[in-house]
Protein backbone atom coordinates (compact mmCIF):
# COMPACT_ATOMS: atom_id res chain seq x y z
CA UNK A 1 0.00 0.00 0.00
CA UNK A 2 2.61 2.06 0.84
CA UNK A 3 4.49 1.45 -2.27
CA UNK A 4 2.00 2.69 -3.85
CA UNK A 5 0.93 6.06 -2.60
CA UNK A 6 4.97 6.90 -3.55
CA UNK A 7 4.57 5.65 -7.18
CA UNK A 8 1.57 7.76 -7.40
CA UNK A 9 3.13 10.67 -6.13
CA UNK A 10 6.09 10.94 -7.79
CA UNK A 11 4.34 10.41 -10.49
CA UNK A 12 1.73 13.49 -9.92
CA UNK A 13 4.68 15.85 -9.97
CA UNK A 14 6.39 13.95 -12.59
CA UNK A 15 3.07 14.67 -15.22
CA UNK A 16 2.31 17.93 -13.74
CA UNK A 17 5.72 19.26 -14.50
CA UNK A 18 5.70 18.22 -18.19
CA UNK A 19 1.82 19.43 -18.62
CA UNK A 20 2.67 22.51 -16.97
CA UNK A 21 5.99 23.55 -18.38
CA UNK A 22 6.44 26.88 -17.06
CA UNK A 23 4.26 27.68 -15.02
CA UNK A 24 5.91 27.66 -11.98
CA UNK A 25 4.37 24.81 -10.04
CA UNK A 26 5.96 23.93 -6.68
CA UNK A 27 5.21 20.86 -4.71
CA UNK A 28 6.43 20.37 -1.30
CA UNK A 29 5.29 17.71 1.59
CA UNK A 30 4.52 18.51 5.18
CA UNK A 31 3.49 16.41 7.84
CA UNK A 32 2.17 13.49 5.25
CA UNK A 33 0.31 15.73 3.46
CA UNK A 34 1.11 17.34 -0.46
CA UNK A 35 0.81 20.76 -1.58
CA UNK A 36 0.68 21.96 -5.10
CA UNK A 37 1.05 25.75 -5.30
CA UNK A 38 -0.10 27.04 -8.36
CA UNK A 39 -0.86 30.76 -10.23
CA UNK A 40 -4.29 31.66 -10.31
CA UNK A 41 -4.10 30.98 -14.37
CA UNK A 42 -3.46 27.24 -13.98
CA UNK A 43 -5.39 26.31 -10.77
CA UNK A 44 -8.91 25.23 -12.76
CA UNK A 45 -6.41 23.13 -15.40
CA UNK A 46 -4.34 21.93 -12.72
CA UNK A 47 -7.25 20.52 -10.72
CA UNK A 48 -9.30 19.21 -13.67
CA UNK A 49 -5.69 17.34 -14.92
CA UNK A 50 -5.67 16.03 -11.83
CA UNK A 51 -9.65 14.81 -11.75
CA UNK A 52 -9.12 13.44 -15.07
CA UNK A 53 -5.94 11.48 -15.21
CA UNK A 54 -5.34 10.42 -11.57
CA UNK A 55 -8.64 9.92 -10.17
CA UNK A 56 -9.11 12.34 -8.01
CA UNK A 57 -12.79 12.51 -7.84
CA UNK A 58 -13.71 13.67 -4.14
CA UNK A 59 -13.85 17.66 -3.35
CA UNK A 60 -13.87 17.04 0.51
CA UNK A 61 -12.95 21.04 1.22
CA UNK A 62 -13.09 25.01 -0.48
CA UNK A 63 -11.69 27.69 1.45
CA UNK A 64 -10.08 30.68 0.94
CA UNK A 65 -7.34 32.97 3.41
CA UNK A 66 -5.93 36.17 3.67
CA UNK A 67 -2.16 37.32 4.42
CA UNK A 68 -2.61 40.30 4.88
CA UNK A 69 0.45 41.74 6.78
CA UNK A 70 1.38 37.38 7.30
CA UNK A 71 5.01 37.29 8.63
CA UNK A 72 5.87 34.92 5.30
CA UNK A 73 4.58 36.85 2.12
CA UNK A 74 3.11 35.01 -0.44
CA UNK A 75 5.02 34.71 -3.99
CA UNK A 76 4.52 37.91 -6.02
CA UNK A 77 3.38 39.63 -2.83
CA UNK A 78 -0.43 38.31 -3.27
CA UNK A 79 -2.87 38.51 -0.85
CA UNK A 80 -5.64 35.62 -0.70
CA UNK A 81 -5.12 32.11 -1.37
CA UNK A 82 -7.91 29.62 -2.60
CA UNK A 83 -6.97 25.99 -0.87
CA UNK A 84 -8.95 23.07 -2.65
CA UNK A 85 -8.24 19.26 -1.05
CA UNK A 86 -8.96 16.49 -2.99
CA UNK A 87 -9.35 13.24 -2.28
CA UNK A 88 -8.86 9.90 -4.42
CA UNK A 89 -11.49 7.48 -3.64
CA UNK A 90 -9.45 5.04 -6.16
CA UNK A 91 -5.73 5.47 -4.47
CA UNK A 92 -6.98 6.51 -0.94
CA UNK A 93 -4.60 9.70 -1.58
CA UNK A 94 -5.51 13.51 -0.24
CA UNK A 95 -3.67 16.32 -2.19
CA UNK A 96 -3.93 20.14 -1.41
CA UNK A 97 -3.91 22.59 -4.30
CA UNK A 98 -2.73 26.14 -3.35
CA UNK A 99 -3.61 29.27 -5.78
CA UNK A 100 -2.55 32.50 -4.67
CA UNK A 101 -4.62 36.05 -6.27
CA UNK A 102 -3.53 39.97 -5.91
CA UNK A 103 -5.10 42.28 -3.68
CA UNK A 104 -7.07 44.37 -6.24
CA UNK A 105 -9.89 42.27 -8.12
CA UNK A 106 -9.06 39.01 -7.42
CA UNK A 107 -10.89 36.63 -10.02
CA UNK A 108 -10.35 32.90 -10.70
CA UNK A 109 -12.25 29.82 -12.47
CA UNK A 110 -15.21 28.08 -10.86
CA UNK A 111 -14.63 24.46 -10.38
CA UNK A 112 -18.80 23.87 -10.50
CA UNK A 113 -18.16 22.16 -13.98
CA UNK A 114 -15.88 19.25 -12.52
CA UNK A 115 -17.37 18.97 -8.96
CA UNK A 116 -21.03 20.56 -8.29
CA UNK A 117 -20.49 20.63 -4.91
CA UNK A 118 -17.84 23.00 -5.18
CA UNK A 119 -21.17 25.72 -5.52
CA UNK A 120 -21.42 26.39 -1.73
CA UNK A 121 -17.94 26.61 -0.61
CA UNK A 122 -17.27 29.21 -3.35
CA UNK A 123 -20.48 30.88 -2.49
CA UNK A 124 -18.92 31.57 0.74
CA UNK A 125 -15.53 32.04 -0.24
CA UNK A 126 -16.79 34.94 -2.03
CA UNK A 127 -18.55 36.19 0.62
CA UNK A 128 -16.18 35.95 3.09
CA UNK A 129 -12.87 37.30 1.06
CA UNK A 130 -14.52 38.73 -2.31
CA UNK A 131 -12.54 36.13 -4.57
CA UNK A 132 -15.00 36.41 -7.81
CA UNK A 133 -15.32 32.78 -9.41
CA UNK A 134 -15.81 32.95 -13.18
CA UNK A 135 -18.55 30.42 -14.52
CA UNK A 136 -20.42 30.24 -11.23
CA UNK A 137 -23.88 29.47 -11.52
CA UNK A 138 -25.16 31.49 -8.68
CA UNK A 139 -22.53 33.80 -6.82
CA UNK A 140 -23.93 35.65 -4.15
CA UNK A 141 -23.87 35.91 -0.64
CA UNK A 142 -24.21 32.18 1.36
CA UNK A 143 -23.59 33.50 5.08
CA UNK A 144 -24.35 37.18 5.16
CA UNK A 145 -27.63 39.46 4.41
CA UNK A 146 -28.17 41.13 1.15
CA UNK A 147 -27.12 44.68 1.67
CA UNK A 148 -24.15 43.32 3.80
CA UNK A 149 -21.16 45.96 2.72
CA UNK A 150 -17.53 44.32 2.75
CA UNK A 151 -16.06 41.15 3.39
CA UNK A 152 -15.98 40.11 7.16
CA UNK A 153 -12.81 37.63 7.18
CA UNK A 154 -10.85 40.31 5.54
CA UNK A 155 -8.31 41.15 7.47
CA UNK A 156 -8.76 45.06 7.25
CA UNK A 157 -12.19 44.42 8.15
CA UNK A 158 -13.04 46.40 10.97
CA UNK A 159 -13.32 43.85 13.95
CA UNK A 160 -15.43 46.41 15.93
CA UNK A 161 -17.93 46.95 12.72
CA UNK A 162 -21.37 46.42 12.90
CA UNK A 163 -23.85 46.00 10.41
CA UNK A 164 -27.00 45.28 12.01
CA UNK A 165 -30.31 45.10 9.65
CA UNK A 166 -32.78 46.27 12.67
CA UNK A 167 -31.54 47.31 16.33
CA UNK A 168 -29.24 49.87 16.46
CA UNK A 169 -25.39 49.54 15.87
CA UNK A 170 -24.30 47.28 18.61
CA UNK B 1 -65.22 35.09 54.01
CA UNK B 2 -68.79 35.56 55.99
CA UNK B 3 -70.67 36.02 52.42
CA UNK B 4 -69.29 32.67 50.94
CA UNK B 5 -71.33 30.74 53.77
CA UNK B 6 -74.15 32.07 51.98
CA UNK B 7 -73.84 30.71 49.16
CA UNK B 8 -72.66 26.85 50.20
CA UNK B 9 -69.83 24.59 49.14
CA UNK B 10 -69.53 25.86 45.19
CA UNK B 11 -68.83 29.34 44.80
CA UNK B 12 -65.65 30.89 46.17
CA UNK B 13 -65.22 34.81 45.81
CA UNK B 14 -61.96 36.59 45.47
CA UNK B 15 -60.79 39.30 42.88
CA UNK B 16 -60.66 39.37 39.15
CA UNK B 17 -56.61 39.95 38.83
CA UNK B 18 -56.14 36.85 41.66
CA UNK B 19 -58.35 34.34 39.26
CA UNK B 20 -56.93 35.54 36.21
CA UNK B 21 -52.79 35.82 37.23
CA UNK B 22 -53.55 32.21 38.73
CA UNK B 23 -54.64 30.82 35.36
CA UNK B 24 -52.32 32.33 33.52
CA UNK B 25 -49.23 31.62 35.37
CA UNK B 26 -50.00 28.12 35.53
CA UNK B 27 -50.64 27.30 32.02
CA UNK B 28 -47.86 29.28 30.40
CA UNK B 29 -47.48 28.04 26.75
CA UNK B 30 -43.98 28.44 25.76
CA UNK B 31 -42.67 28.48 22.48
CA UNK B 32 -38.94 27.73 21.98
CA UNK B 33 -36.65 29.68 20.01
CA UNK B 34 -33.71 27.43 19.67
CA UNK B 35 -31.13 28.31 17.74
CA UNK B 36 -27.79 26.72 19.54
CA UNK B 37 -26.81 24.14 22.60
CA UNK B 38 -29.19 26.21 24.84
CA UNK B 39 -32.42 24.69 23.27
CA UNK B 40 -31.31 21.14 24.16
CA UNK B 41 -31.10 22.33 27.85
CA UNK B 42 -34.66 23.27 27.42
CA UNK B 43 -35.84 19.93 25.84
CA UNK B 44 -33.87 18.86 29.12
CA UNK B 45 -36.05 20.29 31.31
CA UNK B 46 -39.17 19.84 29.56
CA UNK B 47 -38.01 16.10 29.73
CA UNK B 48 -39.32 13.71 32.94
CA UNK B 49 -36.57 13.97 34.87
CA UNK B 50 -36.34 18.02 35.27
CA UNK B 51 -40.20 17.97 33.95
CA UNK B 52 -41.05 21.68 33.87
CA UNK B 53 -44.97 20.49 33.86
CA UNK B 54 -44.74 20.62 37.50
CA UNK B 55 -45.25 24.18 36.94
CA UNK B 56 -47.66 23.85 34.02
CA UNK B 57 -45.43 25.37 31.42
CA UNK B 58 -45.16 21.75 29.42
CA UNK B 59 -47.31 22.63 26.57
CA UNK B 60 -44.92 23.58 23.84
CA UNK B 61 -45.92 25.23 21.21
CA UNK B 62 -44.35 26.00 18.21
CA UNK B 63 -46.38 28.75 16.61
CA UNK B 64 -46.57 32.37 18.12
CA UNK B 65 -49.80 32.73 17.84
CA UNK B 66 -50.67 30.03 20.44
CA UNK B 67 -48.08 30.81 22.73
CA UNK B 68 -47.61 33.12 25.33
CA UNK B 69 -44.00 32.86 26.61
CA UNK B 70 -40.91 32.64 24.05
CA UNK B 71 -37.75 30.98 25.51
CA UNK B 72 -35.20 33.19 22.96
CA UNK B 73 -32.31 29.83 23.81
CA UNK B 74 -29.59 30.62 21.50
CA UNK B 75 -27.09 33.28 19.34
CA UNK B 76 -29.11 35.45 17.53
CA UNK B 77 -27.53 36.34 14.14
CA UNK B 78 -27.87 39.41 12.79
CA UNK B 79 -29.22 38.02 9.80
CA UNK B 80 -32.31 36.24 12.11
CA UNK B 81 -32.84 39.41 14.07
CA UNK B 82 -36.00 39.98 11.99
CA UNK B 83 -37.38 36.62 11.61
CA UNK B 84 -36.91 37.13 15.97
CA UNK B 85 -38.50 40.11 15.97
CA UNK B 86 -41.47 38.98 13.51
CA UNK B 87 -42.07 36.03 15.53
CA UNK B 88 -42.44 38.40 18.60
CA UNK B 89 -44.76 40.46 16.77
CA UNK B 90 -47.12 37.96 16.21
CA UNK B 91 -47.64 36.97 19.52
CA UNK B 92 -50.57 37.84 21.70
CA UNK B 93 -51.07 40.01 24.69
CA UNK B 94 -50.44 38.96 27.27
CA UNK B 95 -47.05 37.83 26.55
CA UNK B 96 -43.44 37.37 28.01
CA UNK B 97 -39.78 36.87 27.02
CA UNK B 98 -36.94 34.63 28.41
CA UNK B 99 -33.38 35.58 27.44
CA UNK B 100 -31.93 32.25 27.42
CA UNK B 101 -28.07 31.80 28.14
CA UNK B 102 -25.18 34.22 27.48
CA UNK B 103 -25.56 34.42 23.46
CA UNK B 104 -29.17 35.24 23.70
CA UNK B 105 -28.59 37.91 26.87
CA UNK B 106 -25.06 39.61 25.72
CA UNK B 107 -24.01 37.90 22.62
CA UNK B 108 -21.70 35.61 24.88
CA UNK B 109 -18.21 35.47 23.60
CA UNK B 110 -19.19 35.56 19.42
CA UNK B 111 -18.62 39.53 19.65
CA UNK B 112 -18.19 39.81 16.03
CA UNK B 113 -19.60 40.97 12.93
CA UNK B 114 -22.41 38.17 12.50
CA UNK B 115 -24.45 37.90 15.95
CA UNK B 116 -26.59 40.73 18.12
CA UNK B 117 -25.22 41.25 21.35
CA UNK B 118 -28.28 40.96 23.14
CA UNK B 119 -31.71 40.35 22.33
CA UNK B 120 -33.14 43.18 24.00
CA UNK B 121 -31.64 45.44 21.42
CA UNK B 122 -34.57 44.09 19.51
CA UNK B 123 -37.36 43.02 21.84
CA UNK B 124 -38.13 43.26 25.28
CA UNK B 125 -37.00 40.45 28.02
CA UNK B 126 -38.43 40.06 31.14
CA UNK B 127 -35.91 37.27 32.57
CA UNK B 128 -32.14 36.59 31.75
CA UNK B 129 -30.73 33.11 32.33
CA UNK B 130 -27.08 33.10 32.94
CA UNK B 131 -24.54 30.26 31.95
CA UNK B 132 -23.76 28.56 29.05
CA UNK B 133 -25.75 26.54 28.24
CA UNK B 134 -27.75 27.58 31.96
CA UNK B 135 -28.69 24.28 33.51
CA UNK B 136 -32.31 22.48 33.54
CA UNK B 137 -32.67 24.06 37.33
CA UNK B 138 -31.60 28.01 36.47
CA UNK B 139 -34.66 27.18 33.45
CA UNK B 140 -37.26 26.18 35.69
CA UNK B 141 -36.13 29.03 38.39
CA UNK B 142 -36.66 31.77 35.33
CA UNK B 143 -39.99 30.70 34.87
CA UNK B 144 -40.92 30.96 38.25
CA UNK B 145 -39.55 34.20 38.13
CA UNK B 146 -41.92 35.22 35.01
CA UNK B 147 -44.96 33.74 37.32
CA UNK B 148 -43.93 35.96 39.98
CA UNK B 149 -44.01 38.59 37.48
CA UNK B 150 -47.68 37.30 36.03
CA UNK B 151 -48.66 37.79 39.94
CA UNK B 152 -47.65 41.11 40.12
CA UNK B 153 -50.10 42.31 36.99
CA UNK B 154 -53.28 43.16 36.51
CA UNK B 155 -56.46 42.81 34.15
CA UNK B 156 -57.38 46.51 33.91
CA UNK B 157 -55.08 48.61 31.41
CA UNK B 158 -55.60 51.43 33.52
CA UNK B 159 -54.18 49.92 36.93
CA UNK B 160 -51.27 49.04 34.76
CA UNK B 161 -47.89 50.30 36.08
CA UNK B 162 -46.90 50.50 32.81
CA UNK B 163 -49.38 52.48 31.00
Amino acid sequence: MTENIEKIKTEIEIKLDEKFKGAGLLFWEDNGLEFIYTPAKFYYKVVEYLKNEFKFNLLTDLFGADYLNYPVPLPDNNRFEVIAQLYSTVANKKIFIKSYYPENEPETDSLTSLYPGANWFEREIFDMYGIKFKNHPNLKRILMYEGFAGHPLRKDYDIKKRQPIIGPEN
Amino acid sequence: MGLESMFGENIITTQINELVNWSRKYSLYPMPFGTACCAIEYMASVGSHYDISRFGAEVVRFSPRQSDLIIVAGTISHKLAPVLKNIYDQMLEPKWVISMGACASSGGFYDNYATVQGIDTIIPVDVYIPGCPPRPEAIIGAIIKIMEKINKDTVLRYESKEN
